[in-house]
């Protein structure tokens, strides 16, 4: 299954484009907080950039206490295998696909 | 007029029957055209209450039709539709049968008028469904539906208890606004909410949906959970206690989500926090509250019956679903992965797209009704919902780093169900005004204000911003192959720990003690008995009571003699 054809991301260069072009949609929507007058429900919606400012944050925050979470909740893959079926072995588990490629 | 009195589950049931008996492309036909045929007469009936009889002196209501009930009716045609199409191809018959029965059961469930007969549907959905996760047919997944099944028993039995208070208190056993109020209203909630996937009781679905079949967790992820928030809105709206499990039920899981392996049970995470939404719309209970979670629900049944077809796809082509074993896919699987994107940006409710016109009204009512931080909690977890389930499913799935797995497109009737979901998706995304004309209220809300759009796109494309950032500064946490503890470590591995040394330690005090007092009893008899036999052995130990007898004879014929010679 020999397969060297490119593929769409496979060029660096497009992975680079795509991404400034996500760049630049992020700066024009910052932008637009100048230009569209909002109506709000709420005082912290009128700060500026509210809700860059929160997806942001929230979301690094989001997969900074994720990370700290799997300090104590991770274990191993076979964890509770192992504890009810011990005689089971863990590859025989895995349905092979139609086009499962491992041979 | 007979047609009327037709429940909606009844053609399911007869579609059970016959895909029992029926194979190949015959089938195929009769299980997809009873959605069909099905959705077209439950579009002609009016609302009001259609069969209703006497059963041991219970008033029984099978069939009530209301502007709530329909609402899930029609979805949940939609979904047994895909999910059929997507199903096409299984020819295992126990699937087949089971998810027509489930199918039927749901819409059994919230067509019911009264509580006896929602019991009985509870019920019917855990035992049909837990055959589209055995079906697997791997230990792992026999293990896994059996816990399924004891918490969903658990559930129905809690509702039954309920059910039997509700008819002492109120002597009704009518199915309407029920409330937190008495003993019955808090063991029918407990109830819903198990079946809901509050937290804590939330671990049987990411425990048991990701182990099912292919096929079988689409099914799985449109009905049960959807019944529940159907019976919660009907049963339990403006219940403030609702809106704070509702928000924690959206926050919590994204947090599992962002480092779960397994890509289904990352949607099955995800589905607790989109359910998370909806339960904070009925507890809200406002009119805009209470339309936003039904149209949630509507959109969430679609688009995630989207994401986990095609992920099951990418299980079904490839035999992995682990995020650490995926990846690239995009080469071969262009559809699927166009397809998935539709859903992820569902989801994510990026504007067009379903997600939008119907996650907003929750949030909208959220803050007109004063739960400001309430608001806050939903804003990161639909920042945190395009995290995991827009970015991460599509993108470990399909790009990140190439696995080197090459695998095809699924088959067509796959790509065709996973279509009409997206077009679905973006259909309701463009012209949510045909969605909210089956709404129970009108609202006049419209979601395509210059404000809402500008606040929900920011938000999403600053949450990409930092997955960008995060990856490209390798902070972003790799896919590992790893278990992540959840509350089923304490009945997994805690109980289990505690029980087994608690039973050997008690059979072994039993068994000390037995032998002490055992031992005590006959050191008593023996001591007894050695008494005894001395005794016998001064009086009687070798004399047989014949003898005894004899002498008795001997000295009464003496006795006589000696009177002769008186």
């Amino acid at each position: 299954m020999e397969n060297n054809k490119k593929y769409l991301f496979d060029d660096p260069k497009n992975v680079k484009r795509l991404l400034n072009g996500f760049y630049v949609c992020c700066i024009v929507l910052l932008l637009l907080d100048f230009v569209i007058h909002r109506h709000t429900y709420h005082s912290w919606e009128e700060l500026w950039g509210f809700y860059p400012l929160y997806g942001f944050v929230g979301c690094v925050v989001l997969v900074f206490v994720a990370k700290w979470m799997r300090t104590f909740l991770m274990r191993d893959e076979d964890y509770y295998d192992k504890l009810e079926n011990p005689d089971i072995k863990p590859d025989n588990q895995v349905t092979k696909g139609d086009h499962n490629v491992d041979a | 007029m007979w047609m009327l009195e037709i429940p909606p589950f009844v053609p399911f049931f007869i579609g059970a029957v016959l895909a029992a008996v029926t194979r190949g492309p015959l089938r195929g036909a009769i299980m997809v055209l009873i959605p069909v045929l099905s959705a077209i007469h439950l579009w002609m009936v009016p609302e009001g209450i259609h069969l209703q009889f006497n059963f041991l002196g219970y008033e029984l209501t099978p069939y009530r039709l209301d502007k709530l009930s329909v609402m899930f009716g029609y979805v949940f045609h939609i979904a047994a539709f895909l999910a059929i199409i997507y199903a096409l191809h299984v020819k295992d018959t126990v699937q087949q049968v089971a998810a027509m029965m489930y199918a039927g059961s749901g819409l059994g469930a919230v067509f019911s008028g009264d509580l006896l007969t929602l019991f009985v549907f509870w019920e019917l959905l855990a035992f049909t469904s837990v055959f589209l996760i055995w079906a697997r047919r791997t230990e792992r997944a026999y293990k896994a539906g059996m816990r399924y099944l004891i918490v969903q028993v658990l559930s129905g039995v809690i509702l039954l208890v309920g059910t039997l208070f509700y008819q002492a208190e109120h002597g009704t056993l009518a199915f309407e606004f029920i409330g937190l109020n008495g003993i019955a209203g808090w063991l029918i909630f407990i109830a819903f909410g198990i079946k809901c996937a509050f937290p804590v009781a939330h671990n049987w679905l990411t425990d048991a949906y990701p182990e099912a079949t292919v096929t079988g967790t689409v099914f799985l992820s449109a009905f049960t959970t959807k019944v529940a928030v159907y019976t919660l809105a009907r049963g339990y709206p403006g219940t403030e206690l609702l809106v704070y499990i509702g928000a924690a039920m959206a926050c919590f899981p994204i947090f599992f989500a962002v480092i779960e392996n397994d890509l289904r049970r990352v949607l099955a995470y995800s589905l607790i926090n989109q359910v998370g939404f909806m339960v904070v719309g009925v507890g809200i209970g406002t009119a805009l509250a209470i339309n936003g979670a039904v149209s949630h629900a509507f959109n969430d049944v679609i688009f995630k019956g989207l994401l986990f077809m095609s992920m099951g796809a990418v299980l079904k082509m490839t035999g992995r679903i682990n995020g650490s074993d995926l990846g690239g896919l995009y080469k071969t699987m262009p559809k699927t992965t166009v397809l998935c994107i539709v859903g992820a940006a569902s989801i994510s409710a990026f504007p067009l797209f379903s997600g939008f016109v119907s996650k907003s009204m929750v949030m909208t009512a959220a803050l007109e009704n004063g739960f400001d931080w309430i608001w806050l909690m939903l804003l990161f977890a639909s920042a945190g919902v395009f995290h995991h389930a827009g970015i991460k499913i599509p993108y470990f799935a399909f790009f990140a780093h190439d696995s080197g797995l090459r695998a095809s497109d699924p088959p067509t009737n796959m790509i065709i169900a996973m279509s009409i979901a997206a077009a679905l998706c973006v259909g309701i995304g463009v012209y949510p005004a045909a969605l909210y004309s089956l709404l129970p209220y009108d609202t006049g809300y419209n979601p395509y204000d210059a404000t809402h759009i500008l606040a929900q796109t920011q938000l999403l494309f600053f949450s990409a911003l930092a997955f960008v950032w995060l990856n490209l500064k390798n902070l972003y946490p790799p896919e590992l192959p790893s278990t992540n503890l959840d509350v089923d470590w304490t009945y997994r591995r805690l109980m289990p720990a505690i029980i087994k040394p608690t039973i050997v330690m008690i059979s072994r005090v039993y068994a000390a003690a037995a032998g002490f007092i055992s031992g005590g009893i006959n050191w008593g008899i023996n001591f007894l008995s050695e008494k005894n036999s001395k005794l016998n052995g001064m009086i009687s130990s070798n004399h047989p009571a014949g003898s005894m007898v004899l002498w008795v004879v001997v000295i009464l014929a003496a006795y006589l003699l000696l009177t002769f010679f008186k």
